[in-house]
């Protein structure tokens, strides 16, 4: 079934604070332990003990640099989780042959159906994300079900009904809802915070949300421009300590 | 068009859940351990716990691959090869604790010190610390000396805990909070949830530290600092927060000893010390009656401004000494700006911040309390800036007082267990006076007199021997380093080796990779294990190791007990030890076998109690001669410290059936704690989780539970005395005298009020010629070595460039791809460089413990790991460079002995690419083989 | 892209062979019985033979049935479906003649249309990928339709048409590789747009999510020294076009003809491999590689 649903009833996604994010590999690792157990074939390593351990990982944190134009200001660093977006004009999907990849009608998740899948790998060209890894022992495609199989799950306890990756990070820099409802957290947090697209010229409308740092170093760019904003925090009651003891006892008799 | 499949959403996850202890680093969360066909399916965050409440970090969540493990260790083994060559042969548990009662026992009835006992990432200190005691040998420290001992001993002395284990930041309440160089392994999940939380609520982080990775790369404001300077920058901090006045003066008269009297009388041997009254009070100048009062007295109102002259003597408030010092201008922004990196506007910018948020933003919370003078306070104020540091300060020669500056600062902003500050986790607060002080008196056939580690008070609790030598083989406790609470583990194997203070028979080590990763100096220490004397002895004449997997200290090791991967295992986190409460209430927890091992592995704790009992160790045998545990589980439920007090305080026996904290021992209690997920929490009452150290609404529920045997109210140590009693011991006076060498130094680093001096290895190198700071931190995937063996995390972090901000990067002409040889004035290394432009101008840094030894971990020997990753630790020496007066000084904390990582100083060139990382070792013999060729892990159906 | 030998073969070879299957369909030459099984026993080799090649880079081979379900959408599966419908056609067609000696011109239309329709499908379905800037243009479908006629015209020995055909086919080539030189630059899509991190400042991509390798850097980011594609565009151009224009002007023989037929073959696939080497994936942004 690869062509897309005209519209689906929700749009179930993630929203991934890159300001909160420290970039510590959680998601990553929870995703690999919950879908190599669930969903389908296992994710497979190759050589994992060897010179060139490599495996199959629907879920990756990037960092990337970035330096500010002014000359002074310091670099920054952004921790980038990146995984399926779940996109509503998902290339993917119409790209598969034999209609392993579908596009849920009632959340809008993005599934490949792996007993379909032929493995040509067309998916993962068609997607400009990498969001899909071919898994090299299973000859399929694999991609990330935002847990399609937790979600829903009646034998987990509601509140762990939340992908792995949201389960787990420490920061709570992952949400996840319906960014279809205008007053979902979810879509609440995207207006508030400037939510954006990845690659939004690629026309795929990704349902994924990514939340940019908020500006970084005021202090010292106030300090650098020489704005005096808090020289009055800082008037000196005493230049010295005599005067300082002075002041004190000053300061005392008024406690 | 084919119907949209249809899609199981509600398989099923697991047969059963059981939930233990994580040990995949030192934060201690609580699992969920998925269980399918008795297997370990996946492992999930325990929400209830109060270390991680439900999340995981990557370690904890790829510990299956770790329990899993191709690396995990068979059988006991005896060495068959020489030393180093990794040739081993199995053996039984009969013959391989035969083996060892056999070196241990004549040693015990002869002279105990000659076993040196230590263990490396150990959670289980009260046991060992125990073991080790009724071994009796003085020579048992864990891995605290070369880790962070300078922030425990230093939060000790000066306000009665620390950071991590002994306190947190006020997550919900904080409105700064100021981050200082962390080891990722300390504190992982509370931190990140923590600044999750002041993210959420768009509350401000500050991060100062030299790379801006990790918790730095989301700070809102990053002070990229000079590594060693910190205890600068926080004294500037406090210059301009005592200049203009911004300090918690009610805090500071009520809460802390800057009102006590201190004799200044340069001519009186009591000079600096503090003054008392004859019950030994502390005394302060009332400002009601203008007249020294003890500082406890109802309704006493501490003067932090007046004099007392008596006898002649005049006795200036510490307030006085604390203006006098960090008024100077030698703290001036424009001072320390150049040292630091960081400019004057800058730090007066940040001292603002801090002034503002602590003094303008004040939260009031509504909880009425009494104070130990008997005051009832109708609230609580807060000053909303938190702090929080871990090694990145730490493990410098400077240390110590840059952990007391630090605490320093947040004392005079009167934030320490005010709402929004930093609040102490039970047992802490905890004075140093109701810590034990150290012990080393040894009598051949019986225990030791008294626990090893503790707080000394003053010379006389140092551990020397009668004629003034060191009683540790370690040489903690004496005058190079008098304070050393942890032990220095680091100095260990060097001291063995040079016979310094004296030649040991027995190294017994528990996880701690001292030929590789854990040692400064790797190759030397390779070479002190393997050396032999003129006899043909080895110099160290018989090691014990334990560990689980086959690390690369496995081949040095005589005698190898194999250890059980942490699910297979039972252990206690007690309140003893290192506990893992959260600052609302105590909590404890075990681990418990979930699964049974599939190999021939005792836990080590157990291994210890049959080595115990074969040698009949007073303390495991009861009178009649027989064993008073049979294993460890034995241990945890019916050992008793004192009597109602055992290693876990939930679910024991009070006189009215299950009580917590006190009572005796109940043979159901581990499967109470099963139960309950793992761990026992009680939480503190609302009017008591502030002030905790004054409030006696805190310090009554204390009593009760068990952590105080009496209220234990005190105020904090600005200026610790003890310190000035070494002082005085260098200037002349008392009975204990330091060597002459020493007095200097002692005078000058042991300051009662916190200093900065230069990390040592500045002075012990020409830094025209190594101007770069090289530093190591921990991946927050990565735990120690660990990690290697684990298939998912090394594909992570499978090797390790060393970092090159843009100015080194650019002046050498560096590209991509290339290599560079690094060189210190201990080491050289030939390594793979990366561009950092968010990075200090003058450091460079690598990930930690990412190299390996080709053979270790039962990887190929062409793993990245062993080709491309690298150490840094070859450059580090456990030693300063000579100074040619023949003595050798320890590249330490003068204080505490913590070993000075982090001072390290290099040079760094362009390099033609070698074939791999240079030094590059041959491989040891793998005792396990070699992992699988691929893995698809899935253990249900 | 990862220049995969099992697809540079498959999209060679089946070209030709289709390309071939096409003008025989029109009836150029107009061959029969032992002749015409020797020229469909080519074609036929060439574009089953790349079939085949093709499903080896398949992780289910056993699977390909289900290929043909969804043409609605996938130009791959549209593909197979122009494939299969123009070897069916061509089977019929070439038996009539070969075993006949019977021209059925209606069923030689259909499998002709069916032929240029399976060489466009299989150039759709580069061409209209977003996410590989430079195969992402109608210039594809031309380069792929023109080195395919072209090839089996020269395979058909149809000098005249060919010696028409390969420099339209050069012309083709050189184009989409000019196009193609500035194509990801063009596309809007760079690392600032895949982070979102533009407005901040410029962005680097700082260290990858793993030190190890994995499935997208072997499939997507592949690359060629400039020198060396220099290289290899000079010796497509040369073996691909030149040559085969030259030898056909020079008097036919046999040999003359393997050897131009060879040539060109051996053009096309060094073309083919520069297809894919030089074809920059947008997913190697997220990695700092082109």
């Amino acid at each position: 079934m690869t062509t897309l649903p005209e519209k689906t009833q929700r749009k179930m996604g993630l929203v991934i604070d890159l300001d909160t994010c420290v970039g510590c590999h959680a998601c990553v690792v929870s995703c690999k332990g919950w879908n190599t157990e669930n969903y389908g074939a296992p994710l497979s390593d190759q050589d994992p003990y060897g010179g060139d351990p490599s495996g199959t990982f629907l879920n990756r944190v990037h960092s990337y640099e970035v330096k500010p134009l002014a000359e002074s200001a310091a670099a920054q660093l952004i921790h980038f989780p990146k995984s399926c977006l779940h996109c509503e004009d998902a290339p993917c999907v119409t790209v598969c042959p034999t209609g392993a990849s579908y596009k849920r009608v009632e959340d809008g998740i993005v599934l490949v159906n792996e007993s379909n899948c032929i493995g040509c790998g067309l998916c993962a060209w068609a997607c400009p994300y990498g969001a899909r890894e071919m898994d090299a022992a299973e000859g399929v495609m694999k991609k990330c079900t935002l847990c399609v199989d937790r979600i829903y799950n009646e034998n987990l306890p509601e509140e762990d009904r939340v992908p792995a990756c949201v389960r787990t990070c420490p920061a709570g820099a992952r949400h996840f809802g319906d960014l279809g409802d205008p007053e979902s957290d979810v879509s609440k947090l995207v207006e508030e915070r400037g939510g954006m697209d990845l690659m939004p010229e690629q026309g795929t409308k990704p349902v994924n949300k990514y939340l940019p740092p908020r500006p970084k170093d005021q202090v010292m760019a106030a300090s650098e421009a020489e704005i005096d904003i808090l020289a009055p925090l800082l008037a000196p009651v005493a230049e010295e300590p005599k005067g300082f003891i002075g002041w004190l006892d000053k300061a005392l008799e008024k406690i | 068009m084919l119907d949209q499949p249809k899609v199981d959403t509600s398989p099923k996850v697991s047969d059963e859940v059981r939930k233990t202890t994580c040990y995949m680093c030192a934060c201690r969360c609580g699992i969920n351990v998925h269980m399918k066909d008795g297997k370990v399916a996946y492992i999930e965050g325990n929400r209830d716990h109060p270390v991680n409440k439900g999340v995981l970090c990557a370690k904890g969540s790829a510990g299956i691959m770790q329990h899993n493990a191709p690396s995990r260790l068979r059988a006991p083994m005896k060495r068959v090869g020489p030393r180093g060559s990794g040739e081993f042969e199995e053996i039984s548990w009969d013959e391989a604790l035969e083996i060892a009662a056999g070196w241990l026992e004549p040693i015990r009835q002869e002279d105990p010190s000659k076993l040196a006992f230590f263990t490396g990432r150990d959670q289980s200190q009260s046991f060992t610390s125990f073991w080790a005691q009724n071994f009796g040998t003085p020579n048992y420290a864990a891995h605290g000396g070369f880790c962070s001992v300078n922030m425990a001993a230093a939060g000790i002395y000066t306000m009665g805990g620390a950071f991590w284990e002994f306190g947190q930041p006020d997550w919900d309440h904080t409105k700064l909070f100021m981050i200082f160089g962390v080891a990722e392994d300390h504190d992982s999940n509370p931190i990140k949830i923590g600044i999750g939380k002041i993210k959420a609520r768009g509350a401000k982080v500050i991060g100062v530290n030299p790379i801006r990775s990790g918790y730095n790369a989301v700070a809102d404001e990053w002070v990229g600092i000079t590594p060693g300077t910190d205890g600068l920058f926080i004294l500037a901090l406090v210059h301009e927060l005592l200049k203009a006045g911004k300090i918690d003066l009610t805090y500071l008269a009520q809460f802390t000893n800057a009102p006590v009297l201190v004799n200044s009388d340069p001519d009186s041997p009591e000079y600096g010390l503090l003054m008392r009254d004859k019950d030994g009070k502390l005394l302060v100048i009332d400002r009601k009656t203008g007249k020294p009062a003890p500082f406890d007295k109802k309704g006493v109102k501490p003067d932090l401004s007046a004099t007392y002259r008596q006898a002649g003597i005049t006795h200036r408030p510490v307030m006085h000494l604390l203006a006098e010092r960090y008024m100077s201008e030698e703290f001036s922004p424009e001072n320390v700006s150049g040292r630091c990196g960081i400019s004057a506007r800058r730090i007066k910018a940040i001292a603002s911040e801090l002034a503002r948020v602590a003094f303008e933003e004040e939260i009031v919370l509504n909880h009425e309390w009494t104070d130990f003078r008997g005051e009832k306070h109708k609230t609580m104020v807060g000053r909303p800036v938190s702090f929080h540091s871990m090694r990145g300060i730490s493990a410098h020669s400077n240390g110590f007082q840059t952990c007391r500056s630090l605490h320093l600062l947040q004392i005079l902003l009167g934030s320490v267990e005010a709402p929004g500050g930093f609040r102490f986790k039970p047992p802490y607060p905890k004075p140093v006076s109701i810590h034990p002080t150290p012990h080393c008196k040894v009598t051949p056939g019986k225990p030791l007199d008294g626990p090893h580690l503790g707080f000394v008070r003053g010379p006389e609790d140092l551990a020397l021997k009668e004629d003034g030598s060191p009683a540790r083989i370690d040489k903690a406790y004496t005058w190079e380093n008098p304070m050393s609470a942890h032990g220095l583990m680091h100095m260990v194997i060097s001291n063995a080796y040079a016979g310094d203070p004296y030649k040991i028979d027995t190294l017994f080590m528990y996880m701690a990779n001292m030929s590789w990763n854990s040692s400064m100096n790797t190759s030397g220490v390779i070479d002190m294990l393997t050396d032999k004397d003129e006899s043909g002895e080895y110099v160290i004449p018989r090691i014990i190791y334990s560990d689980a997997y086959s690390s690369e200290m496995v081949a040095y090791a005589d005698l190898i007990l194999p250890d059980t991967t942490y699910l297979e295992r039972h252990d206690c986190i007690s309140l003893l030890d290192r506990p893992i409460c959260e600052a609302d209430g105590a909590a404890d927890a075990i681990r418990w076998p979930v699964v049974e091992p599939d190999r021939d592995v005792k836990g080590f704790q157990t291994a210890l109690i049959l080595l115990a009992n074969k040698m009949g160790l007073p303390g495991f045998t009861n009178e009649d001669g027989t064993a008073k545990y049979k294993d460890y589980a034995d241990y945890i439920v019916n050992h008793e410290r004192k009597p109602g007090i055992g290693p876990l305080a939930g679910w024991r026996t009070g006189e009215k059936g299950v009580s917590h904290g006190r009572g005796a021992p109940n043979e159901a209690q581990l499967q109470s704690y099963i139960d309950n997920g793992g761990f026992f929490v009680k939480h503190i009452p609302e009017n008591c989780a502030y002030m905790k150290p004054w409030n006696m609404g805190y310090q009554d529920w204390a009593v009760e539970l068990g952590l105080y045997d009496t209220p234990q109210p005190y105020i904090f140590d600005l200026y610790v005395e003890t310190m000035r009693k070494f002082q005085l011991a260098a200037e002349g006076h008392g009975e204990r005298q330091p060597p002459d060498h020493l007095r200097e130094r002692i005078k000058k680093m042991l300051d009662p009020l916190p200093i900065w001096y230069p990390p040592f290895e500045d002075d012990a190198v020409d830094l025209e010629e190594y101007p770069v700071h090289a530093l190591t931190q921990r991946p927050m995937a990565m735990y120690h070595s660990w990690g290697t063996q684990n298939a998912w995390l090394r594909q992570i972090h499978g090797r390790n460039p060393l970092y090159l901000p843009t100015k080194i990067w650019e002046a050498n002409g560096f590209e991509e791809g290339d290599w560079a040889t690094v060189t210190s004035v201990h080491g050289e290394i030939t390594v793979p460089v990366a561009h950092m432009a968010a990075l200090n101008e003058n450091t460079v840094w690598t990930w930690n413990a990412i190299g390996k030894r080709k053979g270790a971990w039962a990887l190929d020997n062409d793993a990245p790991e062993a080709t491309k990753g690298f150490l840094l630790n070859h450059l580090i020496h456990e030693l300063l460079p000579p100074k040619g007066d023949g003595l050798r000084w320890s590249n330490s904390d003068p204080i505490t002995g913590q070993a000075a990582w982090f001072d390290l100083r290099v040079k760094i060139k362009k390099a033609q690419a070698p074939a791999e990382a240079q030094p590059a070792f041959d491989p040891i013999k793998s005792p396990v083989g070699h992992g699988p060729d691929q893995l698809t892990w899935k253990v249900g159906k | 892209m990862h220049p995969a030998p099992s697809v540079i073969v498959f999209t060679t070879l089946s070209g030709l062979g289709f390309g071939l299957l096409f003008w025989l369909a029109l009836g150029l030459p107009d061959v029969t019985g032992w002749v015409a099984f020797v020229f469909f026993a080519i074609a036929y080799a060439l574009a089953v033979g790349g079939l085949m090649a093709s499903t080896f880079h398949l992780g289910h081979p056993e699977r390909a049935m289900k290929a043909f379900t969804q043409w609605r959408s996938s130009w791959l599966s549209r593909e197979g479906l122009c494939a299969v419908g123009a070897l069916l056609a061509m089977a019929v067609y070439g038996a009539a003649l070969v075993f006949l000696e019977m021209r059925l011109a209606t069923v030689g239309l259909i499998g002709a249309i069916l032929c240029v329709g399976t060489v466009f499908t299989t150039s759709m379905i580069y061409a209209q990928l977003k996410t590989v800037p430079r195969w992402n243009t109608p210039l594809t479908p031309l380069l792929f339709l023109s080195l395919s006629l072209a090839g089996g015209a020269l395979l058909a020995g149809q000098a005249i048409i060919a010696l028409v055909l390969l420099p339209v086919a050069a012309a083709a080539q050189v184009a989409w590789w000019f196009r193609g030189d500035k194509a990801l630059a063009e596309s809007g899509t760079n690392l600032a747009t895949a982070t979102g991190l533009g407005n901040i400042g410029s962005v680097r991509a700082f260290e990858p999510p793993h030190t190890g390798t994995n499935y997208l850097l072997r499939e997507f980011v592949h690359v060629v020294g400039r020198k060396h594609a220099a290289k290899l565009r000079m010796i497509a151009l040369a073996f691909g076009f030149t040559a085969p224009f030259v030898l056909l002007l020079v008097p036919f023989s046999h040999f003359v003809a393997l050897i131009a037929v060879a040539s060109h073959l051996a053009g096309i696939a060094a073309s083919r491999w520069l297809f894919f080497a030089e074809a920059e994936h947008v997913v190697g942004l997220y990695y700092g590689k082109r």
